[in-house]
């Protein structure tokens, strides 16, 4: 009996395709099955092309046993967040007003993967327009979290989490705003990186928070996040806010990490995210894992102090008018004449009628609400009081940053204050979807990358901690959170997904 | 709009909704006075910071003046673009009528 190819994380299919002991046919097909047999009760993909799949995998094996060259990653299969625009391949971003629409060009992301030979299996599930953190503001359904059908994956990129978690592929591409990657890796047992602002290409990203938005990797091990990384990132001229300069080596950072030795390391634990006097909101069991793993650093040679940022607090509402405000603006580019749905074009209303009716059809509730309060938080007479007021707060965010980061490498918080909630529980109640977000926010804010990695398990589901660093030094979350993963398989006698594998 | 610095009316919603072109029910005017009067609440947090001389951050990248060298390049092909259009005619995107019937 061979070994099921769902199973292994990417290095490992890397290697079984460069021995020959499978093909790239072989991986994309055993997928394929997967998705058949399991992606209707998960709902994480929104479209898949199983013909367009294996006709890329076996133009991989043939240029292989041509002995051509072949790109790094050539016939790993990957799955990309529906927000990802893709070259005749459907792109809706969750949403209805884009329904059907087969884009013109692939997103940057898009292009270098393919360029190194991924095989693509689909497109994944996500809150609307990246609006949420749960997947339930999709308009094609929610997407349950393969540890409790009953419960969220995460949110904005829950079908890349559950899809991934799920062994429906073997790694996929989440988009992260105020967390979206992060916290759906978080939930289901993953490993999730938000790059620094700027390290990977938004070209090609259908925008929601322009001065936020960033695409990362959702994969099963850290050393996995950082190939990834690599293959994505990096200039891209059409990016305005691309930034032109080297990367410190990802991979060679997640492979020293995982040597487990982290002397010379300085961790910095965030009161305010989880510590003494700001407890309100987290779940003990979430807080207990946090701890523990915190205790893990210290015992692999790391320097842990307690860091004070006191300009966290107001990192909720901060975001909440940024990212509305951005999204007002973004989305009103669906206006019902150059793509997507038109509504009531009967001849009888003119244009302002038209594209009235076709964004109320197209767009759902939690759209709706965040283009109303950006619009509010930008008008005249409100703008100082509260766009430009919460700009002033992502100033001192960044200050707590810089002044934490003059003493300690990288900072840890717990991912997400609790873990996957019930699917139906918040969803009427904003606020409270909101601050699943509380932990992830400031590092969006502040542009700074951070990567959330599994640590424990809190009543049977999994706990992420997250290892925020300072701009471009990436190569920090994938050595410490390298060193957690390699020290927690260590005592666990396995990687943390094989819990979920061998419940099923 | 209301005075209060943290509630939004109804017609509050319906203001903003006609500026953001979203066709709004009666029901959703109601939903969304009562959910965004909350957010509101809660946002409105920002005002408390102490931000005196505080400068504003619009983006995490201080980037400046990014240019590219004036030269044309390829754009997509028209009958690719107008194949997503909701409507196209004589190789154009074909529009609702901008302007009101003289009365």
């Amino acid at each position: 009996m061979s070994t099921d190819l769902t199973r292994l994380d990417v290095t490992g299919l890397r290697a079984a395709l460069a021995d020959g002991s499978t093909s790239a046919v072989e991986v994309t097909q055993a997928h394929l099955d997967a998705i058949a047999a399991r992606d209707g009760a998960l709902n994480s993909y929104l479209h898949v092309d199983g013909e367009t799949a294996l006709a890329t995998a076996a133009d991989v094996d043939r240029r292989r046993a041509a002995g051509e060259e072949l790109g790094a990653l050539a016939g790993v299969p990957v799955a990309l967040k529906d927000v990802v625009v893709t070259d005749g391949v459907p792109t809706t971003s969750g949403s209805k007003i884009l329904e059907g629409w087969r884009p013109p060009y692939d997103a940057t992301v898009a292009e270098r993967l393919k360029a190194a030979g991924t095989v693509l299996l689909g497109k994944t599930n996500m809150d609307e327009f990246a609006m949420g953190s749960s997947t339930e503001n999709s308009a094609y359904g929610p997407t349950r979290n393969p540890w409790d059908h009953d419960r969220i994956p995460g949110g904005s990129s829950g079908g890349s989490s559950a899809a991934v978690a799920g062994f429906l592929a073997p790694w996929s591409i989440g988009t992260d705003t105020g967390g979206s990657i992060r916290q759906p890796a978080a939930v289901t047992g993953l490993v999730g990186h938000k790059p620094t602002y700027g390290s990977v290409s938004r070209y090609g990203l259908i925008a929601f928070s322009s001065s936020l938005d960033q695409a990362g990797p959702m994969t099963r091990t850290v050393a996995d996040a950082a190939l990834m990384h690599e293959v994505i990132g990096g200039y891209d001229h059409r990016d305005s806010t691309s930034i032109d300069a080297p990367a410190a080596p990802y991979v060679e950072a997640a492979r020293q990490g995982a040597t487990g030795d982290l002397s010379g390391v300085t961790v910095g634990v965030v009161r305010e995210l989880g510590g003494d006097g700001h407890t309100d909101g987290y779940e003990p069991g979430v807080l207990a894992a946090f701890r523990a793993g915190v205790e893990q650093l210290r015992a692999l040679g790391a320097e842990v102090r307690e860091v004070s940022c006191p300009s966290f607090d107001l990192a909720l509402a901060a975001y909440y008018l940024i990212a509305p405000s951005e999204a007002s603006s973004n989305l009103s580019r669906f206006d019902g004449v150059r793509y997507g749905l038109r509504v009531g074009d009967d001849g009888s209303r003119d244009l302002d009628e038209v594209m009235a009716a076709t964004r109320a059809q197209g767009f759902g509730p939690e759209v709706k609400r965040r283009i109303i309060l950006g619009t509010y938080a930008l008008s005249a007479g409100y703008y100082d009081a509260y766009y430009g007021q919460a700009q002033k707060v992502r100033t001192l965010i960044g200050g707590d940053f810089a002044s934490a980061f003059a003493d300690v490498d990288v900072l840890v918080s717990p991912t997400s204050p609790i873990v996957a909630f019930p699917i139906g529980q918040r969803v009427d109640d904003p606020l409270a979807m909101y601050a699943a977000d509380l932990c992830t926010l400031p590092a969006s804010l502040a542009g700074l990358p951070a990567i959330s990695v599994p640590c424990g398990l809190s009543e049977g589901l999994p706990v992420g901690l997250q290892v925020m660093a300072p701009a471009m030094a990436d190569d920090r979350c994938y050595r410490v959170a390298a060193a957690l993963e390699a020290a927690q398989d260590a005592a666990r006698g396995g990687r943390f997904l094989d819990q979920l594998a061998a419940r099923s | 709009m209301s005075t209060d610095s943290s509630s939004l009316s109804r017609d509050d919603i319906a203001h903003l909704a006609q500026l953001s072109r979203l066709a709004v029910s009666d029901e959703e005017l109601d939903l969304y006075a009562g959910q965004l009067g909350v957010v509101l609440g809660a946002v409105a947090r920002v005002q408390d910071a102490p931000t005196a001389d505080v400068a504003p951050t619009t983006h995490a990248v201080p980037l400046t003046n990014v240019h590219r060298p004036d030269v044309v390049t390829p754009s997509l092909p028209r009958e690719q673009v107008l194949a997503g259009a909701p409507a196209a005619e004589d190789d154009r995107f074909r529009v609702p009528r901008i302007l009101q019937e003289e009365a």
